[in-house]
Parts: structure tokens; C-alpha cells; sequence
């Protein structure tokens, strides 16, 4: 059976009238309005929909750090790939990550040198391989935020039930929310709204927004992927600057509760701790990321095998980190369209399909001003 | 694990971090993990609000722009 009702968050005639109310809307704005959206998916959405083109002059999407591979930091990407290096290693990681450079090398280079990289949809499968190859250390690269976060703890959980001594993760998770509130308190940024992620607040709950709209005035609205959904979005945010309101609204109240899912949430602070972490773009940001706890130090990949990344640096000449702070726009890279593609990627934004290069490559280059 | 219909398809998923999932209900899968419930109720009143709004905008009645409101 379908999705319930999914037809209509597709609607023609509902995107056209949501797109008319939200003129009728926008023109009453004194200035420009500023949204960043904080979700890889919103990005590609909005790119792949046009929505960037179909709403009014003066709202501005600015695509923030939503992307789980882009936000990574380098020294994160190398630490793992030396990893790799480790006798009779599997690394096992998500698709999108095999083709972001590091410093010296990519996964993908890694592969070709002949390390085992295998590219998994899902922790599950990562625990499968684990069993099957008892003898061999298994590690995963662990990105992502509180939707993934959740599923690595789970897979933890059962690796020591199961007595899988042979699985590790290498944890580079990072938190949603600290991220925004070091977004809104940067003053370069101007931001006046955040459009906040479905799947991450699923598990978060509106409620974890609440400092960002209380205590830096910003009004957020949580968001479903559909265009309806993303232009009903848009009108909460301008309803509520219009109206000097900053609170926390839930457009996908189909998929988010207030609390969020708190058994996974309490399964993964069970596995987690808070740390402070590293965000590529945004440099080190207080008690945003995770780290594994003691109890479960056998699994952790940081500390089983010692690394040394000092080395590591960002790539030279791209922008990514002004991209995922929407400092910049991709067409403002030197290198977008030119030396990086997303045949030959530079930087992870072009890498990702969740990459905000990326997504301007594939649905908007012929409206960027090349 | 739960057999779940992602576009046709059956695929298994974890029901680890939404224990209190049942048959038949839609479920939000994130990489082989059903995270939340997917509420058809609220989907519904979503559509419906929005409906209004639009109609409202429009100067016309509640049902002239309503959805089909389809499976």
C-alpha cells in the first residue's frame, strides 16, 4: 500500500496556491528573510523541486550543515582511513563517504591500494559481516547525527551481547542542536529562521529546538520532505517573523511527536556520551558530537587502534566549509563546475548526494552564474 | 525484525528503536531502522489545514481546493 496521503503533499493545484499565499505573504516582509535549512534531504529537495526559483526575491534558502559526510572533518576521514591499514581490516561504511578525499587519500584510493572497504546500507549489515568474519577486526565509520546515532548504538548493543569482539565504530557522530545555536550566535550569518530536519527531530523531538527559539529568538519550523511540505514550511516562518514571533512549530506532525522517539534516544545516550566535536566549516563546537562510553571501550575504533593524523588538513581551494555555514553559494567556488564535479569531487559537498554542491550541479547550474 | 513494503518491495527492518510498532502501521525507515511512527491522522489535519488556508486565500469555500485525500 502507498503512503497514506502522499499524493497530496505532491499536489500541483496545493503547491501552486501554497506558492501564491506565500507572495501574498512575503510582500508584507519588511527585509529580506534569511532560512537555513539544516537537512541534507531539505537541501536536495528544494533544489530538485526548483523551489530556490519559485518563491519570492525575498526569502533566501541558505543551505547549512546538514549533510553528514560534509560536515565531517578531515582529520576524522584520515584517522579512518589509516585504520584501514590494520591487519586484515574490513572498514565498512555508508556509500556516500567512499569518494570524499582526505589529505592523502580517499576510501576509494584506499581500495585500490587493496584495503578492504565495503560499503554498507545499513549498521545490520555491518553486524553481519562482523559475524562472519570472526578473525578480523570490522570497523564502521560512524557519521551522521541523531537519526544514525541511534542505529550505531543499537548495533553496539548487540555486538556485546553477541560477544562480537571483532566489531568496532569509529565515532565522528555530531548533535543537531548545539550546531544551530552556534549558527544563531554568528553574527556574519544573519539568519532569521531555521527550517529544521524531519528525520533528525523524529528522533529528537520538537522540544529540543526550544533554546534556539527561546533564548536566540529564532523561529523554527520543522519540516517534511515533500514541496507541499516545504512551502507550507516557509509560510509558518514568515507568519511567525511577520507577527515578531520566534517559537518552535511542527509542520511533519505526521512524523514528529514533541518528545521525539525517546526509546532511541535512550538507547543511544545508554551507548554515548556528549563530547565536544570537531565540524568541518565550523570548526570545534562544545558538547555537540558523541563519543562511545567507557563501558563500551572494547568497541570503540579510537581507542583500540592509536592513530596519528597531525598531518591532516583541509583541501586547498575549496570553499566547503563557507558553503556549510552559507557564508557562500557553490557557484561562488572557484573550482564549482570547473576542477570539481561530481565525476571528480574536490570537497565532500560536491561528493554526497546530499552535498549542497551537489545538488546545485545536478538541479540548478543553469540558473548559477557561471 | 519486521518485514516491512518500502515502493513494492519487501525488506526486513529493525524494530529495535520502535518497539511499540505493530502490523499495518507506516513507519519512518532510516538505513534498516524503523525510527518513528508515521501518523495518518495528523497527515490528514495537515492537509486539511492547509486546505483552508488556501481556501480562505482564495475567497472560497473549505472543500473548493480540498485534496483527494487518495490511500
Amino acid at each position: 500500500m502507498p503512503v497514506p496521503y502522499i499524493d497530496d503533499f505532491r499536489s500541483p493545484a496545493m503547491v501552486r496556491g501554497l506558492l501564491a499565499r506565500l507572495h501574498d505573504a512575503a510582500a508584507g516582509l519588511g527585509t529580506p528573510l534569511r532560512v537555513m535549512e539544516v537537512c541534507g534531504t531539505h537541501t536536495m529537495a528544494i533544489s530538485r523541486h526548483g523551489i530556490r526559483r519559485a518563491i519570492p526575491d525575498n526569502i533566501e534558502l541558505i543551505s547549512g550543515p546538514g549533510c553528514p559526510v560534509c560536515v565531517t572533518s578531515n582529520r576524522d576521514i584520515d584517522a579512518f582511513i589509516e585504520m584501514v591499514d590494520a591487519p586484515g581490516a574490513i572498514a565498512t561504511t555508508f556509500g556516500d563517504m567512499l569518494r570524499v578525499p582526505g589529505t592523502r587519500t580517499g576510501l576509494a584510493e584506499a581500495r585500490g591500494r587493496g584495503a578492504d572497504v565495503r560499503i554498507v546500507y545499513s549498521l545490520l549489515d555491518a553486524l553481519d559481516i562482523a559475524r562472519i568474519n570472526r578473525e578480523r577486526p570490522v570497523i564502521f565509520f560512524g557519521v551522521g547525527f541523531e537519526t544514525t546515532a541511534p542505529t550505531v548504538a543499537a548495533s553496539l548493543l548487540q555486538a556485546r551481547d553477541e560477544g562480537l569482539s571483532n566489531f568496532y565504530v569509529y565515532c565522528a557522530h555530531k548533535l543537531v542542536p548545539p550546531a544551530l545555536e552556534a549558527l544563531s550566535t554568528a553574527a556574519r550569518l544573519e539568519i532569521d529562521a531555521f527550517l529544521c530536519p524531519g528525520h533528525v527531530s523524529a528522533i529528537i523531538g520538537a522540544r529540543a529546538y526550544d533554546p534556539v527559539a527561546a533564548k536566540h529568538g529564532i523561529p523554527c519550523v520543522i519540516s517534511g520532505f515533500e514541496p507541499v511540505d516545504i512551502l507550507q514550511s516557509l509560510l509558518m516562518l514568515v507568519r511567525q517573523v511577520s507577527s515578531g514571533v520566534a517559537a518552535v512549530e511542527t509542520q511533519y506532525s505526521r512524523g514528529v511527536r514533541p518528545d521525539g522517539n525517546p526509546a532511541a534516544m535512550q538507547l543511544m545516550l545508554s551507548v554515548f556520551e556528549s563530547s565536544d566535536a570537531e565540524w568541518r566549516g565550523l570548526g570545534n563546537i562544545p558538547e555537540s558530537g558523541l563519543a562511545i562510553r567507557e563501558e563500551f571501550a572494547a568497541h570503540d575504533a579510537a581507542r583500540a587502534f592509536e592513530v596519528d593524523v597531525s598531518w591532516s588538513r583541509e583541501p586547498s581551494g575549496c570553499i566547503c566549509g563557507q558553503i556549510l555555514t552559507g557564508v557562500n553559494k557553490p557557484p561562488d567556488c572557484p573550482l564549482f563546475s570547473r576542477g570539481c564535479t561530481p565525476e571528480h569531487p574536490v570537497g565532500p559537498c560536491m561528493v554526497s548526494s546530499e552535498g549542497t554542491c551537489a545538488a546545485y550541479f545536478q538541479y540548478e547550474i543553469q540558473t548559477a552564474e557561471l | 525484525m519486521a518485514t516491512i513494503e518500502v515502493g513494492g518491495i519487501s525488506r526486513q527492518a529493525s524494530l529495535v528503536l520502535l518497539p511499540d510498532a505493530a502490523a499495518g502501521d507506516y513507519v519512518l525507515v532510516h538505513a534498516g531502522f524503523a525510527i518513528s511512527l508515521v501518523d495518518k491522522q495528523e497527515a490528514l489535519e495537515t492537509l486539511q489545514l492547509m486546505s483552508e488556508l488556501l481556501a480562505e486565500f482564495e475567497g472560497r469555500p473549505a472543500d473548493g481546493e480540498a485534496p483527494t485525500g487518495g490511500a
